[in-house]
């Protein structure tokens, strides 16, 4: 995974006016979570890293690898195809031969052996998730994007979640949009809060990466970055 | 069971108004004489009946499979969709069913207008549903073909065609109820077969009971063609 660079410099207008300005940040391997209020422009800046299409507009440049790992809040899984043709609708999109056997791995990895034949509508939300996840993991992107990508679910569920991605994403470039401070200061080794036009670090919490859901230190970090979010 | 009861209560209604002389037979033949009629002349019946049926699934299929693919050009091309588009909207405005004598001018008195007359009616209820479907595909659903960097054709096929599907089927179970409308009309304006040609011949001649058997086939069509698509959609969960 060295030598991909995710990076992005510049400022983000959007209808004329600047949403984010002087950016220049660089995404290292591990964890950076970008935190902040609904609106403070944090998706609207995955979207310009990822290359997708935005009502916002990007006056400065950004440098992503080729290949991203791209996960929404939606699970965005097709309801039409089994499992197994859910992971691996990245390679169908590009026109690439289908490996039915890796694809079967990583829904084992992800909890989900045997159920490759499945639908979609079979599923329990987090378990839709971690097809999603299977479907990210088939790319072996080097850079892997997350937009709020455990927003929707139950909390036991999302903390099972973000163990899981974080295990399964080890040793990539991965950049989380978030809006929950907690789950920014438990997965994060680099936190960003994203508001008022502009970017700040937050000191993350020291590993180890993800904090155990009861972690005193975690819950207290989380509380003050909270006050913070409200001020 | 219940379909059965709303075949059958109308038709009891009906028996009850001729038997009480309501109204004259000459205007509404009684039930069980246009059943008697039905089987009498079972071989003209049935002689007409594939002839319009054979207009229809002419029509259906080359409507549905011009609608089809207007849809598809339209979402793969954006200058298609912008001369197209409007046109498909306003050309709704016009009723088609004016169109039927000029046909017979242009196409002759064969099935080819009627057929023509079919197509005009299938075509639009197929192409605006797919149409729908394919460019409602929602938005973060795309992103996955801009983040794999997918083609067009890959987009279609593996996002918006799946996500129309529905869509299709509801243009499709609109389009072969309006089909054997527009056949019958077709052959209503100028032909010598066909259970419209059967209708207006049969008044000419004062035969109401005739009249109601061939109207009676004409719903039968409708119903088969209806409940036909209906399960084979179904079968494809569209």
């Amino acid at each position: 995974m060295t030598g991909a660079a995710c990076a992005i410099a510049g400022d983000v207008q959007l209808e004329g006016k600047r949403l984010l300005g002087g950016l220049d940040l660089t995404f290292g391997v591990g964890w950076t979570c970008l935190l902040g209020p609904s609106g403070s422009g944090k998706s609207t800046l995955l979207r310009l890293i990822a290359g997708l299409e935005s009502a916002a507009r990007l006056d400065g440049h950004r440098r992503a690898p080729e290949r991203i790992g791209w996960m929404a809040q939606a699970d965005l899984l097709q309801p039409r195809l089994s499992l197994i043709d859910n992971v691996l609708l990245m390679p169908r999109l590009r026109g690439e031969p289908a490996r039915r056997e890796r694809a079967e791995a990583l829904l084992a990895s992800v909890g989900l052996a045997g159920r490759g034949d499945m639908r979609p509508d079979t599923l329990s939300g987090g378990q839709r998730q971690r097809v999603a996840l299977a479907r990210v993991l088939a790319e072996d992107a080097p850079v892997i994007l997350l937009d709020e990508p455990f927003g929707a679910l139950d909390p036991a569920t999302r903390l099972a979640m973000q163990s899981l991605a974080h295990d399964r994403l080890a040793g990539r470039i991965v950049v989380m949009v978030t809006h929950d401070p907690a789950e920014a200061l438990r997965l994060g080794n680099r936190v960003l809060l994203v508001g008022n036009g502009t970017i700040g670090e937050v000191p993350p919490l020291p590993p180890p990466h993800p904090r155990a859901p009861g972690d005193a230190e975690l819950a207290l970090a989380a509380a003050a970055l909270l006050a913070r979010l409200s001020a | 069971m219940r379909g059965l009861l709303t075949l059958l209560l109308p038709l009891a209604l009906w028996q009850a108004v001729s038997a009480l002389g309501l109204l004259p037979p000459f205007v509404l033949p009684s039930p069980l004489r246009v059943a008697e009629v039905l089987v009498a002349e079972r071989a003209l019946l049935a002689g007409h009946f594939l002839v319009t049926f054979g207009e229809v699934t002419a029509g259906l299929a080359i409507g549905v499979t011009l609608g089809a693919a207007t849809a598809i050009v339209m979402c793969l091309s954006p200058p298609a969709l912008r001369l197209l588009g409007p046109l498909l909207v306003t050309s709704q405005a016009l009723p088609v069913f004016v169109l039927a004598p000029i046909l017979t001018i242009w196409l002759g008195y064969g099935p080819a207008p009627k057929i023509a007359m079919t197509v005009l009616l299938v075509f639009f209820p197929v192409a605006s549903g797919l149409l729908d479907g394919l460019r409602g595909t929602p938005a973060e659903v795309l992103d996955l073909a801009r983040i794999a960097r997918a083609g067009r054709l890959r987009e279609l096929h593996w996002l918006r065609l799946p996500h129309a599907l529905p869509h299709l089927g509801a243009g499709l179970r609109i389009a072969v109820t309006y089909a054997p409308t527009g056949a019958v009309i077709g052959e209503w304006v100028g032909a010598s077969k066909g259970l419209g040609y059967l209708m207006l011949m049969a008044n000419a001649r004062m035969r109401v009971e005739l009249m109601f058997a061939a109207l009676v086939l004409i719903v039968l069509m409708t119903l088969l063609l209806n409940r036909g698509t209906h399960h084979l959609l179904r079968r494809w969960s569209m």
